[in-house]
């Protein structure tokens, strides 16, 4: 039994990619099982769980693509929102009534990613020379100006009313994207969720997976050792954008409409604390840490509203939970850094790394490794 | 000693001159605006300018800090000054009571700062630089959610005691409220430059801005060093807070969140790690917002401050006043 297990676990490690697309199969066959049993199933209806999972792929999507940014390269975007916004208004003017316009799903789905990438490069070729913190407040900024521009510019975009009547996609086997049923949102989801997950898996070991660690654990030595730093941050940048942009057209085809109060630093700030929490660099504990987040957000505060407003308990049954997400949200980040910084699920690199002074990073195993492949370059 | 009357002179004029042309190209109204709005992201500047140049850290949530100082000063004066919405026309208890408000403010807030410098900030000084700048957020977080608990998330009145004198001046009349805020301002600037310029304490700040370890080597207390800069930090947004409840009479638990942000790009203006520099970018960013909302752009002004902002990082990371950061910036 033991060693069949361990011949599992040894298969699985050689086999990656392949492991992690049976892992999302099973865990999204599983996920619309597990809520038909209590307590779930006495909270919602499995219809608004899957619902519910389907929204929280999308942030899961969200974080997974800033994880690239700031996990891998460790370079920190506070306007993470403004090309999850870029991808849902490309969405918006491709694929709606409002243009007139009838692309299909599948090739918005890479012009979304595209826009969002164009937009990353645009904004971060001048930028990412720029020390970590200002590059922090530049993101900042353009996350504040895009969904302002979407705003202001009320003739091409009806400002804040939004665009409506944003197409929903039917797709071969999966079946019409509607408001009623979110199975083929949700199917569609895991499936994309799977592929990006390979996709990460297998960057993060390529050499450029390598030179964004180089980069993050010292970017004068990485640059040293022959990475060009400005090409790999801004491909780090640009890959980042394009997985919102990807997270942004789902949004719209699921939504139905894009407007821009969806886009606010309420939003880059959710991500971000799914991405601290989850463990930066290690894209299993970032997804885990988003879907948690998103179902405290969305199930767990409801719940307890209801649950205390039932109870009637002076004090608690007037608290709004809910209303205190961010507060939640800001206490997990400094809880977070001050005693656990390598996340809930940590990468074993980014552990050693935030851990004691550099002298005690493992330097034999991956350093070298590291070296050696930016050596033959 | 000459030189330094030479600068001071030099300075004069030009602030003079910048002064002028602004009345001229804002007109009496506008020019008011623009002269309390630059005092406040001045004031406000000064903290990001002064946390950046000791410990080379974005405070993210001063923009928030200033926002509390909103509140408690709205705090002050209704619960324990008990003071109406109505102004106090006797000129000497009108004196006595702003001076209260903005000193009390102005403690609190630097006891505030210290706090959060204490048990935020200084258990991350030698972790990765990442590590206090998502705390900042955090922290910024915190206080909006603690004031939006405390007070209300909807916007909430600041007794309006001032009252609402206006003077003659340059052909215009201009309200005396604006005259005794930007004096505030200036005053605080002033008094912060004599402090750092010429006290023992001042000196510690500017010899742990340049290299930290060599000045502890000097007998310097670090984190005393540190926990000053905080509190007077925090204390300059408090008062610049006062100045925002008189001018605006409501005020948002979100209103710090653009201020900051405004604040922050006044200060790379200026040339971040250089005081100077952030006064006169704090008053740059408002002629610019003030100027936009002028020609009808108002809409427009934030996206114009932040395109200000990149523009400078772009092209000039070290600012108008800065020296050459290199790859410091």
């Amino acid at each position: 039994m033991r060693s069949s297990l361990a011949a599992v676990v040894a298969l699985a490690r050689r086999h990656r990619s392949l492991t992690i697309l049976i892992g999302w199969a099973l865990v999204g066959a599983l996920l619309p099982m597990i809520v038909l049993i209590p307590p779930f199933s006495t909270f919602q209806g499995q219809g608004l769980w899957i619902g519910g999972f389907a929204n929280a792929g999308v942030f899961i999507l969200l974080a997974l693509g800033l994880n690239i940014v700031v996990g891998q390269a460790g370079l920190l975007d506070l306007g993470y929102a403004a090309f999850f916004a870029i991808g849902s208004y490309a969405y918006a003017f491709g694929a709606s009534s409002f243009t007139g316009l009838h692309v299909p799903f599948w090739p918005m789905l890479l012009i979304g990613a595209l826009a969002a990438a164009t937009f990353g490069v645009l904004l971060g070729a001048p930028t990412l020379r720029l020390r970590g913190d200002y590059l922090a407040i530049v993101t900042l900024g353009f996350g504040e100006i895009v969904p302002a521009v979407f705003l202001n510019a009320d003739k091409y975009t009806r400002g804040t009313n939004g665009i409506g009547g944003v197409a929903q996609p039917e797709l071969p086997i999966i079946g019409k994207f509607t408001f009623s049923d979110s199975l083929p949102f949700y199917v569609t989801m895991v499936v994309i969720l799977a592929l990006v997950m390979v996709f990460i898996y297998r960057l993060q070991e390529s050499r450029l997976g390598r030179a964004w660690q180089a980069i993050r654990e010292d970017e004068l030595a990485a640059s040293s050792a022959g990475v060009n730093t400005i090409t790999t941050k801004l491909l780090a940048f640009a890959l980042g954008a394009s997985t919102a942009g990807f997270a942004g057209v789902f949004n719209a085809s699921k939504l139905g409409i894009v407007s821009p109060d969806q886009f606010g630093f309420a939003v880059s700030f959710t991500v971000l604390a799914m991405v601290v929490l989850g463990g930066m660099g290690n894209a299993w504990g970032v997804a885990v840490g988003a879907f948690t987040l998103y179902m405290i957000q969305s199930v767990l505060l409801k719940q307890l509203n209801q649950f205390f407003g039932g109870l009637h308990i002076p004090v608690l049954q007037n608290i709004d939970f809910v209303q205190y997400q961010f507060l939640l949200y800001g206490l997990a980040l400094v809880g977070m850094m001050l005693l656990r910084p390598e996340g809930l699920f940590p990468s074993r690199r980014r552990q050693q790394e935030l851990h004691g002074d550099a002298d005690t990073v493992d330097g034999a195993g991956p350093t070298a490794e590291t070296s050696d492949a930016l050596a033959d370059r | 000693m000459r030189t330094d009357g030479r600068r001071v002179l030099r300075i004069t004029a030009s602030v003079a001159g910048a002064l002028l042309v602004a009345y001229v190209v804002l007109g009496v109204q506008q020019f008011q605006n623009f002269l309390t709005l630059g005092a406040i992201y001045a004031l406000v500047a000064l903290g990001y300018t002064m946390v950046y140049g000791i410990i080379e850290l974005i405070n993210f949530a001063h923009g928030d800090v200033f926002m509390v100082g909103a509140f408690a000063s709205m705090w002050i004066m209704t619960v324990p000054l008990g003071l109406a919405d109505r102004p106090i026309e006797d000129p000497i208890r009108l004196a006595g009571v702003l001076l209260i408000v903005v000193v009390a403010t102005m403690l609190l807030m630097g006891t505030i700062g210290v706090i959060i410098e204490r048990f935020a900030y200084r258990p991350l000084r030698h972790a990765p630089r990442l590590a206090p700048l998502i705390t900042a957020i955090g922290v910024s977080f915190i206080l909006q959610n603690i004031i939006q608990a405390v007070f209300s998330p909807s916007p909430i009145g600041v007794p309006q005691v001032f009252p609402r004198v206006k003077i003659d001046l340059l052909g215009g009349s201009i309200g005396v409220l604006n005259i005794f805020m930007v004096i505030v301002a200036l005053a605080l600037m002033l008094g912060l430059q004599l402090f750092v310029g010429r006290t023992r304490l001042g000196r510690a700040m500017r010899s742990t801005a340049q290299d930290r370890q060599a000045a502890e080597l000097m007998g310097v207390d670090i984190n005393q060093t540190i926990a000053i800069t905080f509190l007077i930090a925090a204390a300059l947004a408090g008062a610049a807070g006062v100045i925002q409840g008189l001018y605006f009479g409501s005020i948002q638990f979100n209103l710090g969140f653009f201020a900051g942000l405004k604040a922050f790009t006044a200060a790379v203006l200026g040339g971040i790690g250089n005081t100077t520099g952030a006064a006169i970018g704090g008053f740059v960013i408002a002629f610019i917002e003030v100027l936009a909302a002028q020609l009808g752009f108002s809409r427009w002004s934030e996206v114009a401050v932040f395109t200000v902002l990149i523009l400078v990082l772009v092209f000039r990371p070290s600012g108008i006043l800065g020296q050459a950061l290199g790859e410091r910036a």
